[in-house]
């Protein structure tokens, strides 16, 4: 039971710019990236961060991005270099 | 402190302030930023009306003395030298540790090796995560807000700034704890360490190489692993 | 982009990393003792998100301006008020005698 990705699905982090507590980091709203581990699932952190219970729980994600992808080649990064971020589901769009 | 205080950089700063708290009464220091003030202030009531003890105080910051970066360095020489071990603490990071006595709360811990092929290096963007029953506070650096903006971006910059030289063709692969995860990276093991004991291995394992800014130290006692 | 929360920092430019190791000061262990025994069971007064929250909702200026657990002490007065453990009034009568009695002994 990975919920909605197995491992090795190629996803899209939302664009979305909602106001309040996220846990996406905006560095990565909008990029492609491929999901290489589920975590399980957990309280919505986002619905926590105002007292609520966070239920149901979200599927976790760790997506692993190329840094050319992210930063399309202003960063100090080898080709080959990557970064990951743990996203939840609702986060996530399939590709 | 331990072997673990280890930069170069890392003990002119620490002088200023390192007599603050260790005198025999170290209410002495008058508190002289607003922020002491609003902190005495709420412990003042809170003890007050019952909320907390001192005592609970005084034992929180007590048991948090006593988490440091020797806790992380003794799973990694584990890991090390034991395969089982290495393989359960990398399917299932809080029941590997928790076999040593290591309790990690609500979180997950996540161990990440480190390779000749794959290197990782950990920050959070977002605010300051850290496996803190493992490695203890997290250093100042790694709250800091360079660190968070860059490490993502430049993470060959940050490593060449902590002296860390790694070939191009190691992926160097920056992990964001943006959610419940704790990550402990699991430094490669140094070179020529074949033989060594458990305890011996743990001594070249840096706070710093379980974060990923750096390499295990090599075992002729110089700073890093070649 | 006007919309980055103030501590979603990834990607920003930086200097150099102060690479300096700091002994946590006596109020700073106190913060994190305090913030922890308020957050944990049995208590749980809030969680860690909430106090997340409560930090990026800081003043940009104060956020940007103040040292990690002064954020933090404020963002456990925000809390404290919120969740009807202290309020305001006491609050900031009880930092007034603080401030007066450390004024006086500074003399």
């Amino acid at each position: 039971m990975t919920g909605p990705y197995s491992i090795g699905a190629k996803v899209k982090v939302s664009q979305g710019l909602p106001p309040g507590h996220v846990r996406t980091p905006l560095f990565l709203r909008g990029r492609e990236g491929e999901v290489i581990r589920h975590f399980g699932d957990f309280p919505n952190p986002e619905r926590l961060a105002y007292g609520l219970s966070g239920l149901p729980k979200l599927h976790l994600y760790q997506v692993l991005f190329t840094m050319d992808e992210t930063w399309e080649g202003d960063g100090a990064y080898a080709p080959g270099d990557t970064v990951t971020a743990d996203i939840y589901e609702t986060w996530l769009e399939p590709l | 402190m331990s072997t673990h205080e280890h930069h170069d950089h890392g003990h002119d700063h620490s002088h200023g302030h390192a007599h603050d708290h260790t005198t025999f009464q170290p209410d002495i220091k008058e508190p002289s930023e607003e922020w002491e003030f609003l902190e005495i202030a709420l412990r003042e009531l809170l003890i007050d009306k019952g909320v907390i003890t001192a005592r609970e105080v005084q034992d929180q910051i007590e048991a948090w003395e006593r988490k440091s970066p020797e806790g992380g360095a003794r799973v990694v020489a584990k890991a090390w030298t034991d395969d089982g071990f290495r393989q359960r603490l990398l399917e299932d990071g809080n029941a590997a540790v928790a076999e040593m006595g290591f309790e990690i709360e609500a979180l997950k811990l996540v161990a990440l090796e480190n390779t000749d092929d794959l290197h990782h290096m950990v920050v959070c963007t977002l605010c300051s995560c850290y496996p803190r029953p493992l490695l203890g506070v997290p250093p100042l650096w790694y709250k800091s807000r360079e660190y968070r903006s860059r490490a993502v971006r430049e993470p060959r910059a940050i490593l060449a700034e902590f002296g860390t030289e790694l070939p191009e063709t190691t992926e160097v692969r920056v992990v964001d704890s943006t959610a419940d995860c704790r990550y402990l990276v699991v430094p490669r093991r140094p070179d020529g360490t074949e033989g060594m004991s458990e305890a011996e291995l743990a001594a070249l394992v840096s706070r710093d190489s379980m974060i990923g800014t750096a390499t295990a130290f090599a075992p002729d006692g110089e700073g890093r692993s070649g | 982009m006007t919309e980055r929360a103030i501590s979603d920092l990834g990607g920003l430019p930086g200097g150099p990393i102060d690479t300096a190791e700091h002994e946590p000061t006596l109020s700073e262990r106190r913060v994190d003792a305090m913030m922890m025994l308020l957050r944990a069971k049995p208590r749980s007064f809030w969680a860690t998100d909430e106090n997340r929250r409560t930090i990026e909702g800081l003043e940009p200026k104060t956020y940007a301006e103040s040292a990690y657990y002064e954020r933090w002490v404020l963002a456990m007065r925000g809390l404290l008020i919120e969740k009807g453990v202290l309020s305001e009034t006491e609050i900031e009568a009880k930092l007034s005698e603080v401030r007066a009695r450390h004024a006086e002994a500074g003399q």
